[in-house]
């Protein structure tokens, strides 16, 4: 489970100003942005294309270009299911019907209580131990139903 | 003070997935409470991927493996006295003499898993350094001529000369020049970059820093995925390490040529392995595609010369120059040289990372090596090359891991993942994922991807629900045929692969009225 920040525009300056000075930080930028506060919230896009002196389009577009980068919070805990091949030969896609099942979400999807948001990925480079995951970023191998519940600290 | 018993658990990332930070806690806690004096060594992997978490101690004889194992083993493990390599059922002996390990040809893995990754003076005492000590005795000329004396290939996937690569940017005019280490590595079915970046991640810098000199770079980046937190973090601590002492900074080992290299996170999608798409992202834009020419060697990140290498290009580097090019050249076959780190995944029993000289069939990795299938059942298709690759059937299977030999059979080797899957695999299906696949990572640039990865999917939905199967199996290859002739890069123009290899390859599974799959499914 991770913890984030409330949104807080001076926090997010002070992100922005500690990155500003990289080659190409745009990226940089979004991705620490997201591990303070859960996500990259739409105030932030101004604020971004100002430091960097790029319009809005083009920092709206890189957003919603990237799969990792999130514009709403997610659950408590973020669990990204690897849908590869590799995963899919040891029944990937049987065991994520019964997860979405069982929490009744379907992908990019938070469970109704704000517990659990679920996530499809491509590869972890566990494609020798899948079905694979990251579980709040941990590495997960072999997963199954009870796995999951257990990392969760869910009953059912 | 009693001596201290060395004791090895992998901190590598599948180690990780199978509760290897768990089995180093129990441990610890049943060393203290037994008294016993051990130092735990978190390392990489050794590769043999179905025995992790594989734990090594120490002892008279050498080193002694045991697992896999799990916390609850570890009461057991010590009351076996394993810390002298006492007799226990997960007991491997030596890992260096297990078959699976002992068969292979390791040069660019030689420390992979052995070493502690954030010791200098460990991978220095294993033979690392040796190439940069070579190359620092050498011009930028001499070091690409060692380069194209190894035959060499981009082990990213197209499995292009890197010598040219090198000298184009060598020669290349300007006041600034990039090295980019492509550690992407998207593909399904392959973590080769990833258990070295884990594992021994001065290989890679090593290598890096070669490659600024031999072209006169003075800054790297290592554009990394973000599925790969371990290798994010171990990347960072060994380059904290390097700088520190003297390897990279502004005078490389003391030689007066400044060098040095950061990580940049990728953000989850696969089109950025694609070179051009990568270095936008890298300037901080969306990954679309750029058209080439020009080429990155001469107007690559921000407009500068850049030489773009995959992680095991750039790995390869180190023994290349401390062994010369000529000998790693008398390893492969026919213009497939040296050696290639095979990722054995999937439905398999014993998979893992097999480094080998080019020129073993398919069989005998998945036979030999892989021993079968992990579900006990018949293997069916095995799929190499990512999901850019072909689906192979068992009268493939002969084939030699070359890329030529992958090409004639239009297959392909990319960075050499093999994916096996049983028989209750339904080819039609994966035909199905490969263009859904296209669709939800395709950079849009170009209409024949974008559009055609979408109508793929729906017409693949006909076939599959057995609407006029013909017909549309009939547009399916005219979809694959635009796809491949009308792409602007290999992302549109060889997802037709994996669909076509299916369709030619396992025709019974498009025959909606009898698929053998779906019988056996429904058992
Ligand atoms: C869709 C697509 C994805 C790719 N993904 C990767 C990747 O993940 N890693 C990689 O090294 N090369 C990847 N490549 C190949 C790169 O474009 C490029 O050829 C490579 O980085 C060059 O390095 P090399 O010559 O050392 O192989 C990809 C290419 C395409 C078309
Ligand atoms: S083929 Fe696909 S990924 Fe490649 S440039 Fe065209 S739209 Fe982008
Ligand atoms: S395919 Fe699932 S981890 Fe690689």
């Amino acid at each position: 489970m991770t913890a984030y920040e409330p949104w807080n525009a001076e926090r997010a300056s002070q992100i922005i100003a500690e990155h500003a000075a990289l080659e190409g930080a745009t990226l940089p930028i979004m991705h620490a942005m997201q591990e303070a506060f859960g996500h990259v919230p739409d105030a932030a896009v101004p604020m971004i294309a100002d430091a960097l002196n790029l319009s809005r389009a083009e920092i709206h577009g890189c957003l919603t270009f990237y799969h990792d980068f999130r514009r709403q919070p997610a659950g408590r805990h973020v669990v990204k299911l690897c849908r590869a091949e590799a995963c899919q030969s040891v029944g990937a896609d049987a065991l994520h019907a019964d997860i979405k099942r069982e929490l009744n979400v379907d992908w990019h999807e938070t469970t109704a209580d704000g517990e659990v948001t679920i996530e499809p990925v491509f590869c972890l480079g566990l494609c020798t131990c899948g079905p694979a995951a990251l579980i709040d970023g941990k590495p997960v191998g072999a997963l199954d139903v009870g796995k999951l519940r257990a990392a969760l600290g869910r009953s059912h | 003070m009693a001596d201290v018993t060395k004791i090895y658990v992998p901190r590598d990332m599948a180690a990780l997935a199978m509760g290897a930070d768990d089995v180093a806690a129990k441990i610890e806690t049943v060393a203290e409470k037994s008294g016993a004096a051990i130092e735990i060594v978190r390392n990489g992997s050794r590769g043999l991927l179905w025995l992790e978490p594989m734990v090594e101690v120490e002892t008279g004889e050498g080193r002694i493996a045991y697992g896999p194992v799990a916390a609850s083993d570890v009461e057991s493990l010590f009351a076996s006295d394993f810390l002298k390599g006492g007799a226990h059922k997960l007991r491997l002996g030596k890992p260096e003499e297990i078959p699976w390990l002992a068969k292979q040809q390791r040069l660019t893995f030689a420390r992979c898993g052995i070493i502690d990754p954030f010791s200098l003076d460990d991978y220095r005492a294993y033979g690392g350094m040796a190439g940069l000590d070579k190359a620092l005795t050498l011009d930028a000329p001499g070091i690409v001529d060692e380069v194209k004396a190894s035959g060499l290939r981009g082990r990213g996937g197209a499995g292009f000369p890197a010598w040219i690569k090198w000298d184009t940017v060598r020669k290349a005019e300007a006041d600034r020049k990039y090295v980019v280490c492509n550690a992407d590595e998207g593909d399904s079915g392959t973590f080769a970059d990833r258990m070295l970046m884990e594992g021994d991640p001065f290989t890679l810098i090593e290598g890096m820093t070669i490659a600024g000199l031999a072209t006169g770079a003075t800054k790297g980046y290592i554009y990394l995925r973000s599925e790969y937190p371990q290798a994010f973090e171990a990347l960072n601590r060994a380059l904290v390490v390097a700088r520190r002492r003297g390897v990279l900074g502004a005078s490389v080992m003391n030689s007066g040529k400044p060098f040095d290299i950061e990580v940049r996170l990728g953000a989850g999608a696969y089109i950025c392995g694609e070179e051009t798409s990568l270095l936008e992202s890298l300037e901080g834009k969306r990954g679309v595609v750029r058209a080439k020419p020009p080429i990155p060697a001469l107007k690559g990140l921000f407009g500068k010369p850049t030489l773009v290498n995959n992680v095991m290009s750039f790995a390869a580097i180190p023994w290349i120059l401390s062994h010369g090019g000529k000998a790693y050249a008398d390893y492969g076959m026919g213009r497939s040289l040296g050696t290639l780190p095979i990722q054995l995944a999937g439905n398999v029993k014993r998979g893992g990372l097999i480094e080998l000289a080019f020129g073993i069939s398919l069989r005998e990795v998945i036979e030999e090596f892989g021993g079968g299938t992990w579900s006990g059942r018949p293997v069916r298709a095995a799929q190499v090359g990512g999901p850019l690759g072909a689906y192979f059937p068992d009268k493939l299977f002969d084939t030699p891991l070359d890329y030529e030999a992958f090409a004639a059979k239009k297959g392909l080797l990319g960075h050499g993942g093999i994916v096996v899957f049983d028989d209750t695999v339904d080819l039609a299906k994966q035909a199905r994922f490969a263009f859904e696949f296209c669709a939800a990572e395709s950079c849009g640039k170009c209409t024949p991807c974008r559009i055609g990865a979408t109508r793929g999917v729906e017409t693949m939905d006909r076939v599959i629900s057995g609407v006029q199967p013909e017909k549309n199996l009939g547009l399916v290859r005219d979809l694959c045929e635009i796809m491949t002739d009308g792409s602007l890069c290999a992302m549109g123009g060889l997802t037709p692969v994996p669909v076509m290899s299916a369709i030619d390859n396992f025709p019974e599974d498009f025959n909606t009225r009898a698929r053998p799959s779906v019988a056996i499914a429904a058992e």
